[in-house]
């Protein structure tokens, strides 16, 4: 075997790293925008999912454009933060477009004190409007993700999706099928004061009750994790739907366009 | 038969990385609850430990023995990582399933095995030969158990619901929740090792 100089040895491993460093990065850059791409079409899949708009992931950016007008982000205290407008492709207000929130760490700001900002997105469809709602909390395993649709009384759910990184298969991980999904519609977030109540993932949930929905067997970690879950990230909108309550309550005299952040609270205006 | 073809076609039988070397157990384990990811993570271990074998063997006689281990992690991190932006950037859903572990592929035994075994002391051709023949190799026994499990534990075949088709469910046939844990891919390994061994009396242990 041949011997190499300590020299040698330094300099090999210099120039060995000094050229996979450049390699990876060249191609990491180059495939960026690919990437990025398809982790956003994937997002606007799974929110037009909850509006109960299935479609492949390459559709999503067109039908994305065509279902939802808005997106808002809202802090605890229902201020509105930033509007993006989707049909014009521009902000509006703020600076943040909702879409590219990081739930995670604007939970992670709450909980740390300071102020989080969260997403609220708001669709048109079949001429009814409503929001969609983003929420990630904790399963067994690792994170769990849901978007709740909410119709044009921002209480009653109109569609749900569920999604996990690694919950038990045939266990926690049938949150995701139809079967735990179609009980969430018709459900209630709101109790009759309008304070946030949120879905109760539980046993023996009554059928005819509006804030409960079954667990699944086996997979109880996973369901409690859905059921907190709802509840703390829904209640983060509590003074934003309080907002929108008394909004629509003085409105019979204030001109709608003075709200020009949701279309939806328009529609409710003039319903009221 | 052939030096180069001895190389190749060993590991897809004798000298099967999984059943016979007992190397890339855990991948083994961990990917092949569906046929879809267990393929793709065949196809890019296959890439990998080829590519691999190629470069350490064209680098042998001027990486210095002291530091060969660090340089064989090296090319294969660079390679993995290569292989990941890949995936994520054309085929999203699969890299996604596959999720850790693409990066696992660095820790797998296989890949590692393999250079020191082979590729750091013979030419780069039959060492790419043997890099493929050893992706195949753990590729079969990968493909074998994605199918088994996929059409036992979730009633489907490449995401194709047969037993459904099949109208399986209406006699009352249910899937096995079992299949897809972990723990009966273990099982399944071995039953391939124990047909194989008992197939193959030059495999036998005296």
């Amino acid at each position: 075997m041949k011997n190499f100089s300590n020299k040698y040895i330094f300099i090999y491993s210099a120039v060995l790293v000094a050229v996979v460093a450049v390699l990876l990065s060249v191609v990491a850059m180059g495939l960026k925008d690919k990437q990025q791409a398809n982790v956003r079409n994937e997002k606007m899949q799974s929110l037009l999912a909850a509006i109960n708009v299935d479609c492949e992931r390459d559709q999503a950016p067109a039908l994305y454009k065509q279902y939802f007008v808005t997106e808002l982000t809202v802090n605890t205290d229902g201020q509105v933060v930033s509007e993006y407008s989707i049909a014009d492709d521009q902000m509006k207000n703020g600076d943040v477009r909702a879409f590219d929130i990081n739930l995670k760490t604007e939970q992670t700001k709450e909980k740390n004190g300071a102020k989080g900002s969260f997403p609220i997105y708001c669709f048109v469809k079949d001429g009814k409007q409503g929001i969609v709602i983003p929420t990630r909390g904790n399963g067994l395993w690792g994170p769990v993700y849901s978007n709740i649709a909410l119709g044009d009384d921002l209480n009653t759910v109109v569609g749900v999706t569920f999604s996990h990184e690694s919950e038990t298969p045939g266990l926690g991980a049938e949150i995701t099928t139809e079967k735990f999904m179609a009980p969430f519609i018709g459900k209630q977030i709101l109790d009759a004061d309008g304070k946030v109540v949120s879905i109760a993932v539980k046993k023996h949930a009554d059928p005819a009750g509006l804030h409960e929905v079954d667990a699944i067997s086996g997979g109880t970690m996973t369901s409690n994790g859905v059921s907190a879950m709802l509840a703390d990230d829904l209640a983060r909108y509590q003074a934003f739907f309080d907002s929108r309550r008394t909004l629509a309550a003085q409105a019979a005299d204030t001109s709608s366009a003075t709200d020009p952040e949701c279309n939806l609270v328009e529609e409710e205006v003039s319903n009221e | 038969m052939s030096n180069n073809s001895k190389v190749f076609l060993g590991p897809l039988a004798k000298n099967n990385p999984i059943t016979v070397q007992i190397l890339g157990i855990c991948s083994c384990l961990a990917v092949t609850a569906q046929l879809k990811p267990a393929v793709v993570m065949a196809l890019s271990v296959t890439v990998v430990v080829a590519l691999s074998n190629l470069i350490i063997s064209l680098m042998r006689n001027t990486i210095p023995p002291r530091i060969r281990i660090i340089v064989q992690l090296v090319v294969v991190s660079a390679l993995v990582i290569l292989v990941n932006q890949v995936l994520m950037a054309y085929v999203y859903d699969v890299s996604k399933q596959l999720s850790v572990y693409v990066g696992l592929i660095i820790t797998n035994c296989i890949v590692m095995g393999r250079l020191e075994a082979f590729a750091m002391n013979h030419k780069p051709w039959e060492s790419m030969l043997d890099g493929i023949g050893n992706g195949l190799g753990y590729g079969v026994v990968l493909v074998i158990l994605g199918a088994f499990r996929e059409l036992f534990g979730s009633g489907s075949l490449w995401g194709v619901p047969v037993m459904e088709k099949l109208g399986m469910y209406k006699i009352g046939y249910e899937n096995n929740g079992l299949v897809i844990m972990a723990p009966m891919a273990l099982i399944l390994v071995g039953v391939i090792i124990w047909i194989q061994r008992s197939k193959d009396k030059e495999l036998q242990e005296q």
